[in-house]
């Protein structure tokens, strides 16, 4: 039996809902962009809201309104119902909550998009519960125009955010490698493909980037010299620096979440172990001590855990230390290779791989309560990473033999698949 | 000298070609390449590893130059360089390179600069044992099992042939490249590649072969020798090759 108002029926029980309603990705991409995105499953209970067409002169294009409905729809969380014959309320009108409800909708979204003399835009929206019949938020930008559909994805997040209670991750970046024609190339862009900038490419792989905690920097290990080596790279003007180029390897960059230092694995003393060094580079201290191959360090967001893979006990696991190394604690025990740890930025949830059989899946363990649960059915999943609202999981795999990335929800029911003609592989989301 | 040239003309063209903005959000020139090697043989794992050096151009004691044997041994182990070889650790950690991708002066250099450094009795680059397919010294592959890093019996005559030969001649300077098969992690097969590649160099140390002169780096999955998706193609990328300085 569903309440008469499904929205004041979410807002009342919203802590028991969020368990269920799972921030999903990616929106679809738009055909510029040439990435294709496929939804598999969705929540139980969408909401349904209406996006009226904005007021003004926005083009097609960069039209913010589209980039609402787009992400919103391919989220898996809601029903888009219909607006045609409402007409363009705009957003400093009143609006007639009571039609809205009769057309099914539980909150609807108006707003304008204006060209101002200066070529800037000018965007407005507001958000409405029809059933309470209260705005749940209203913002005002002024941007260049080229920044309209980065509105858009704000937009949408924060209507996810009113109507689910989840912060929306819409208006993020990821950064990803792309291989094709031969060359290895890292990008960055939208969270739907668009808007994508190569940071670097090489003829050599480029590999494991991962986004500083300010978003300014990203760190990532090169092939280019026939060897790994750990670079940080400025976004804003693409300087970069070598700062792990030891003897041997040197590779699985991870920041320290204040963006002060880097834990790297580095081979230079014979052996594969975790060091921790300053981000601007500078002397590495081991901290990973007793394994054999120590690997793949990832912090806990307060800082004073690092999560890595070791076979010290026999077989690859995972396991944690503090920022000396001490008090080390094993997460894994089920299954004979558990590797690649991922902490959720409110430090819930470990994503890791798991091996079953002949198949690496993505896994997730409750850290409160120890339980484990694998959340895929492809077979050769790897690299997974958190968006910044900690429901969802972004990872790269192989899908008839080409490179994709893929996001699972952690609790497994929405799916999202992008490709680009290329393989796509190890993606990072940005903070 | 040509080499040079062509090298730094490159990596100047490329660095222009570079600076043409992709992005439509900010003005600013973000798409950086990095420079080809000229010896580089993409997606050839055999290929020019270690001809491709980059120099650290002109820093003292940067003896861990990013690169391959041809420069990072050239100061490593001191024929040449001045450097003094030490231990890698305590050199490399003053090494430390900024990089400008825009500076092409540095890369450039390289390619010139990997010519020359070899000194020493032997020369595997004119050896023909070295190609001679009847000649156990032309055999440069250790192949693996499935998530193992152990050397096979059947490698063991491989390994002792280039051990002795890097034991009669203490001036040449190899590379052991680790290789895993695709599946699971990237950088964990990174760490098992270097397990491989290490595993060989002990096995060389304990015939008698000097650290300094075999460096062990891991590939990981990222050079497969076979592209394909079976047991065919893993069992061929499970591998540890070995290469000699100007190769």
């Amino acid at each position: 039996m569903f309440p008469k108002s499904l929205l004041s029926f979410l807002t009342s029980v919203r802590p028991w809902l969020s368990a269920f309603l799972i921030a999903s990705l990616l929106a679809p991409a738009m055909a510029g962009a040439g990435m294709t995105i496929e939804i598999i499953g969705g929540a139980t209970n969408k909401i349904p809201v209406a996006i009226a067409p904005f007021v003004g002169d926005a083009g097609k294009e960069d039209d913010p309104a589209e980039v609402v409905r787009t992400d919103l729809q391919r989220s898996g969380m809601f029903e888009l119902v219909s607006t045609s014959g409402l007409g363009k309320p705009g957003e400093a009108q009143s609006i007639a909550h009571a039609q809205w409800r009769a057309r099914g909708a539980d909150a609807v979204v108006v707003g304008q998009a204006n060209r101002l003399p200066d070529g800037r835009m000018d965007i407005r929206f507001r958000v409405y519960d029809v059933v309470r019949q209260i705005q749940l938020a209203g913002f005002s930008y002024v941007v260049p125009a080229a920044l309209s559909r980065t509105v858009g994805h704000k937009i949408a997040d924060v209507v996810h955010e009113k109507l689910t209670g989840i912060s929306g991750i819409f208006s993020g970046r990821v950064a990803y490698i792309l291989k094709r024609a031969g060359r290895y190339e890292l990008q960055v862009a939208d969270t739907d493909g668009d808007n994508s900038v190569t940071i670097a490419s090489s003829p050599e792989p480029i590999i494991s980037p991962i986004w500083s905690p300010n978003g300014n920097k990203l760190a990532y290990v090169s092939f280019e010299h026939k060897k790994p080596v750990v670079y940080v790279q400025n976004l804003a003007d693409g300087k970069r620096k070598a700062v792990a180029n030891f003897r041997g390897s040197n590779y699985s960059p991870a920041w320290s979440p204040d963006g002060s230092q880097l834990a790297v694995t580095l081979s230079k003393d014979q052996t594969s172990a975790i060091y921790l060094m300053d981000a601007d580079g500078g002397d590495p201290v081991r901290i990973s001590r007793g394994g054999s191959l120590d690997t793949e360090p990832a912090f806990s967001p307060d800082g004073k855990w690092i999560y890595f893979t070791s076979d010290r006990g026999g077989t690859p696991q995972i396991y944690r230390m503090n920022t000396s190394g001490g008090e080390l604690k094993r997460m894994t025990f089920e299954g004979s290779y558990n590797v690649s740890p991922a902490i959720s930025p409110d430090g819930r949830y470990l994503a890791y791989i798991r091996r079953e059989g002949v198949g690496f899946h993505v896994a997730v363990q409750d850290l409160e309560t120890g339980q484990n649960q694998i959340l895929t059915d492809t077979l050769y999943d790897e690299s997974p990473s958190f968006a910044a609202n900690g429901r969802t999981i972004l990872y790269a795999t192989l899908v008839r033999g080409k490179g994709v990335l893929a996001t699972v929800s952690v609790d497994g029911l929405i799916k999202q698949r992008l490709s680009l003609s290329g393989d796509l592989r190890e993606p990072a989301w940005g903070p | 000298m040509n080499k040079v040239l062509v090298g730094v003309a490159m990596c100047l063209s490329l660095a222009l070609a570079g600076c043409s903005s992709t992005s439509k959000v900010s003005g600013k020139s973000t798409a950086v390449p990095i420079e080809e090697r000229s010896s580089g043989v993409g997606g050839e794992a055999g290929g020019g590893v270690p001809g491709a050096g980059v120099s650290t151009a002109g820093a003292p004691g940067a003896s861990l130059a990013s690169g391959g044997v041809g420069a990072g041994t050239g100061a490593r182990g001191g024929d040449g360089a001045g450097a003094g070889a030490g231990t890698a650790g305590a050199a490399g950690a003053a090494a430390f390179q900024t990089q400008a991708l825009g500076a092409a002066g540095a890369e450039g250099q390289s390619l010139g600069g990997s010519a020359g450094s070899v000194a020493g009795t032997g020369n595997p680059v004119t050896d023909p044992r070295f190609k001679d397919p009847n000649n156990i010294l032309s055999k440069r592959i250790i192949y693996f099992d499935f998530d193992s890093y152990a050397i096979r019996d059947e490698f063991r005559a491989i390994v002792e042939a280039h051990a002795r030969y890097l034991r009669e001649n203490p001036s040449v300077r190899s590379i052991l490249q680790g290789h895993t098969d695709e599946r699971g992690s990237r950088d964990y097969n990174l760490a098992l590649g270097q397990r491989r590649a290490e595993s060989v160099k002990q096995a060389m140390s304990l015939m008698g072969v000097q650290d300094e002169q075999v460096e062990a780096v891991s590939l990981g999955e990222e050079k497969p020798a076979q592209e394909g998706h079976d047991e065919v193609a893993w069992q061929l990328n499970r591998r540890t090759e070995i290469y000699y300085q100007g190769e």
